[in-house]
């Protein structure tokens, strides 16, 4: 008895407290999104809201179960939980169900569960598992490739599966490699990788080189301001690129001019280049190689999406919002914004939404239910909501700190950037700040698969952290 | 690992980054730019237009002359279109394939989303099979729309017909719009405003698929379409009816006027078309075909064409000089006949004659004397023509009348500046103008206006602005046609001549063609020379002699002396409209004048 009273005392209510604000709100928003004056019974099964409210009712009975589970269990289990997971994630290739283009799904007596939700917590279960073994140094090579292997595994079924928006989720577990000690460095060349692969394919290529030609310059400009130098090599990119830009004027050739600026900005890379070794100026053949890198990498990514099949080419554009179909994303993106933008400051009153009623905007329950809470809200409680998140994830990054374990830490910092990537692509999908990757907002989304995957990844934590003083006294 | 542990405050940092960036993103979709609502509104509302039913028009006894009928256009919503069977489709709405998919594409250039008509005017018949079957056709739906309908095919010309709008209908007003219909002519032109009403508006909401959800804020910015007012015309229909039938297979005019109001009682103009024709879809056709008949049914002669008046003329000119004291009752002049120089007579009277004679005879060289004392009565030619001139323009001759009926023609009566320019300032007189004298030469006046100035005369010196309607429903009608035009010629000056015009009916060797039983009726025959071939009769007279309740012009084209045809046609006409039936006695005039065919004859020979 003791023990159980300890276990009550020691559960961060906080955190409960979050996950039943938004997955009530997520609730009342959804019952909003498919409301129908004719149909008004809260329990009204053949409606989302009805089914939703029977999956909250299984998500709290999930969500208690767990906290009655001994933490051992998810330690001793987790690659066991982790391998069957990826099991399941191969047999839904062959035996599952295809739903909106993604053959993600099982379905069982008329009810479809989706494996890759649960893949999220597996996988962080294997990566705390790993990263806290005994005697795991990350810098080692053999690590990094246990660790690749075991976030890229699931995301590469997933991916198999057509369901690119889960797949991407799993980018989210670098910002926990980058707690548990990975450099920097990597991280800010991945994400400089990630950001010139995205320009590249949206930005025309000369806009783009002359950005980054703009950007080196100034780097060059603040980490060695003297101005001989810096004048000398301004002269060297003038002169190159109009060197070039003549050519390309007078001679006639099926390149187009913003061609031979490329081509012109590159010269001159090569030209500073080996002025600064000469020079030996070390920040300036840094600097130089990083623009030349990127330059090239952006033309390759070209190059490449050149190569590609037309229909890929479009899969491609409208992910990133480039393709203007009327039917495609892009509309999608403008209903959503219409939605949310014609919600103003106070909204437009519970259940008086009429972009998401009407239809206007694509999956109103699901990937978009961020749309209702902007079109009945307003900007107060799209704000309220947002902070609420925000809330929640710095509690949840706060507990992962006071963990003991290793195992703990890791675990919950995977629950927080999982949530938090989920958080920031649903979001800026809907606001029109990030491609349109359709993955649900965390507790708020409509379906059951994805409520009950996030109320397990949470609560397996919740449970981590009340018992996280437990290691000391066995 | 207290090292690693500062990581935590870049990642919270991110976190933060990312909610700050997203709260700023939304208090500018939100709060700042207000497009959003516009575009929010725009694509839940769907005003649809409400078309009033268009007011109907009645004769002066209150019979229907025109009124409505329902007629439907199919409308489609590229965008709602699933796959049909276009066979089906065809063969309800009487197109061929080609003509269907040509439409669906302008439609679907013109929106996706919106609705535009597809197919206009689906007759009735044609709508009830198409409702039937149209719940197979998604994307597709009907709207009623009224067409005109018309009791009798009489009176084409002066109802008008009523047409799409035009490019700059749009322009001109901010009514209109794209496929709404306007009065093109005649009445449905003259009083579009009133019978036309006002469009109206219902506001619905709508959802991604253009299904209405429910009406807009409750309703409170609709607009309710209001019905046309209903237009009385003036017309008799019994005798607008009776005209056109006497008119058959003849060419020429009739215009019938109430001295006392100035309202037209009837408007013939001969060959006339049937006003049916020109409604619906099959509009378009049949338009290009009558504008194609060299009969050229669809000139309104009555407001357009232009003879000399010929005699009719005369009495004018005795008025003039009874005005002028340049003759008097007592004045006579002798007549030698068809050897009287410079004009001829052709008829035989006793001479010397007076004003009352020589209007009942008809005689040329009484004018011409009368003419040319006018003429000569100033110092100039010049100067005495122009005040003859003023008093033929108070009859309302050499302008437009200002009628309510569109496309009048002013005619012609020549000024002395004409003469000037043709004979030289001082090098012409009475002799050089003299067919002036007897209504012939550079005169042009229209049948409305021959009208008018009998019922000048009727009135003894006045008239109303000739008019179509006599009262639009709910108003008045506007000031200028209730106001007396007076002419130059006092009131004494009438009654001799009058004298003189019923004596041409009663005592005339034509009067038994025209003289009615019981009925004082005054009048003058006229023969218009036609260059272009044979003769138009003329005639204008009014009844009763004290107390004028009608005064009509008659032109029968093409038909010779104009006691032969126009006289007994008016005559037919008056007596029909003051005693409701042709007396026994007269029925073999009315035969005669039906049976004659003057169109059809003449081309056979
Ligand atoms: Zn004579």
């Amino acid at each position: 008895m003791p023990r159980r009273n300890n276990l009550w005392a020691n559960i961060d209510w906080v955190t409960v407290l979050l996950f039943l604000i938004l997955v009530f709100l997520g609730w009342f928003n959804i019952y909003a999104a498919v409301y129908n004056p004719e149909s008004q019974s809260i329990l009204d099964v053949s409606q989302q809201y009805g089914k939703q409210l029977i999956w909250i009712g299984a998500a709290l009975v999930i969500g208690f179960v767990i906290l009655l589970i001994e933490t051992n269990f998810y330690v001793f289990f987790a690659y066991i939980i982790y391998g069957f997971v990826v099991f399941l994630l191969i047999l839904v290739l062959f035996v599952g169900k295809e739903i909106n283009g993604a053959k993600s799904w099982f379905e069982i007596g008329g009810f479809t569960l989706q494996p890759s939700e649960f893949g999220k917590f597996a996988t962080a279960l294997a990566l705390a598992k790993y990263l806290s073994s005994f005697g795991f140094k990350l810098q080692r090579l053999k690590s990094m490739v246990l660790i690749a292997l075991i976030i890229l595994t699931p995301a590469f079924f997933i991916l198999l599966q057509n369901d690119t928006g889960s797949a991407l989720v799993y980018f989210a577990f670098v910002l926990v490699l980058f707690r548990e000690g990975l450099s920097g460095v990597i991280l800010f060349f991945g994400s400089l990788i990630a950001l010139l692969f995205v320009l590249a394919l949206v930005l025309s290529g000369m806009l783009l080189n002359i950005i980054l030609l703009s950007v080196a310059l100034l780097v060059l400009l603040i980490l060695n301001p003297r101005f001989k130098q810096f004048g000398r090599i301004l002269l060297i990119f003038t002169l190159s690129i109009g060197v070039f830009l003549g050519i390309g004027e007078v001679v006639p050739t099926k390149y187009q001019l913003s061609d031979f600026w490329v081509a012109g900005a590159l010269t001159g890379a090569v030209i500073t280049l080996i002025y600064s070794i000469r020079q030996k100026i070390r920040n300036y053949i840094l600097v130089t190689i990083i623009f030349t890198g990127s330059v090239l990498f952006s033309i390759s990514v070209n190059y490449a999406f050149d190569m590609l099949e037309a229909h890929q080419q479009v899969r491609i554009n409208e992910l990133l919002g480039i393709e203007s179909n009327p039917q495609g994303a892009g509309y999608h993106v403008n209903q959503s914004k219409i939605a949310i933008g014609s919600g103003g400051f106070w909204g437009k009153g519970y259940l008086n939404g009429t972009q998401t009623k009407f239809d206007f905007v694509p999956e109103q329950s699901t990937d978009f239910i961020f749309c209702t809470v902007g079109e009945e809200w307003g900007f107060v409680g799209t704000s309220i909501l947002i902070t609420l998140f925000l809330t929640l994830f710095v509690r949840l990054v706060y507990l992962a700190e006071r963990q003991r374990s290793g195992f703990s830490r890791i675990y919950g910092y995977s629950v927080a950037v999982i949530l938090f990537f989920h958080f920031m692509v649903n979001i800026g999908m809907t606001i029109g700040i990030m491609p349109v990757i359709g993955i649900p907002l965390p507790f708020f989304s409509y379906g059951g698969s994805s409520l009950w995957s996030f109320t397990i990844l949470l609560f397996i934590f919740i449970r981590l952290d009340a018992s996280r003083l437990d290691h000391l006294s066995s | 690992m207290n090292n690693l542990s500062k990581r935590s405050h870049i990642i919270v940092a991110i976190f933060i980054v990312v909610g700050v960036v997203y709260i700023i993103r939304l208090f500018g979709l939100q709060v700042l730019d207000s497009t959003y609502k516009q575009f929010a509104t725009n694509n839940i509302l769907r005003e649809i237009v409400q078309y009033p039913a268009r007011g109907l028009v009645y004769d002066r006894n209150g019979k229907l002359l025109v009124i409505n009928k329902a007629a439907f256009d199919l409308l489609i919503t590229p965008r709602e279109v699933v796959t049909f069977d276009t066979l089906q489709l065809c063969n309800l709405l009487d197109i061929s394939k080609e003509e269907l998919e040509i439409k669906i594409r302008e439609a679907k250039d013109y929106s996706w989303y919106k609705p535009s008509i597809l197919v206009k005017q689906i007759p009735p018949e044609n709508y009830a099979r198409l409702q039937e079957q149209l719940y197979k056709f998604r994307g597709f739906h009907t709207q009623s729309r009224t067409l005109r309908e018309y009791e009798t095919a009489a009176a084409a010309h002066v109802l008008g017909y009523v047409g799409e709008v035009t490019a700059d209908d749009i322009k001109n007003s901010n009514y209109y719009s794209m496929g709404d219909y306007i009065g093109v002519s005649g009445i449905e032109k003259t009083y579009e405003e009133a019978l036309r009403g006002t469009k109206g508006v219902k506001k619905y909401l709508v959802d991604v698929h253009n299904r209405i959800q429910g009406s807009f804020l409750d309703g409170q910015e609709d607009v309710p379409a209001q019905i046309g007012k209903d237009v009385i015309s003036s017309l008799d229909l019994e005798l607008q009816l009776y005209a056109e039938k006497l008119f058959q297979n003849k060419k020429g005019s009739v215009v019938a006027i109430e001295p006392s109001t100035g309202e037209i009682l009837a408007m013939v103009s001969a060959p006339a078309y049937d006003p049916g024709l020109l409604v619906g879809r099959v509009r378009g056709s049949n338009y290009s075909k009558l504008l194609a008949d060299t009969l050229k049914p669809l000139f309104n002669r009555a407001l357009l064409a232009e003879y000399p008046p010929g005699s009719t003329f005369k009495i004018m000119n005795v008025l003039i000089g009874l005005q002028e004291e340049t003759i008097n009752l007592y004045t006579r002049f002798s007549c030698a006949g068809p050897a009287s120089t410079p004009i001829r007579c052709t008829h035989n009277h006793i001479t010397p004659l007076g004003p009352v004679e020589a209007i009942k005879e008809s005689c040329n060289p009484f004018l011409w004397n009368t003419f040319r004392t006018i003429m000569n009565k100033y110092d100039t030619s010049a100067e005495s023509f122009n005040k003859w001139r003023e008093y033929v323009e108070s009859f309302g001759m050499g302008k437009k009348l200002g009628s309510d009926l569109q496309f009048e023609n002013k005619g012609n009566v020549p000024t002395a500046e004409y003469y000037n320019r043709i004979y030289g300032a001082g090098r012409w007189n009475a002799l050089t103008v003299r067919s002036l004298a007897i209504g012939q030469g550079e005169l042009g006046i229209t049948p409305l206006q021959l009208a008018n100035y009998c019922a000048a005369i009727a009135n003894r010196g006045y008239y109303y602005i000739p008019h179509i309607v006599k009262e639009i429903e709910g108003e008045g009608l506007s000031g200028q046609f209730s106001t007396k035009v007076y002419t130059n010629i006092s009131e004494e000056h009438f009654e001799p001549v009058i004298e003189g015009m019923q004596r041409v009916v009663e005592q005339t060797n034509a009067s038994v063609f025209m003289r009615i039983p019981d009925v004082a009726m005054c009048g003058k025959t006229g023969t218009v020379q036609n260059p272009h071939g044979e003769d138009h009769s003329a005639f204008m007279a009014f009844a009763p002699k004290d107390d004028p309740r009608i005064a009509i012009s008659v032109y029968v084209e093409n038909s010779g002396f104009g006691a032969t045809y126009a006289a007994p046609i008016a005559s037919l006409l008056v007596e029909k409209y003051l005693k409701g039936e042709i007396d026994k006695s007269r029925e073999w005039v009315e035969k005669r004048m039906l049976d004659i065919d003057l169109i059809h004859s003449k081309q056979e020979n």
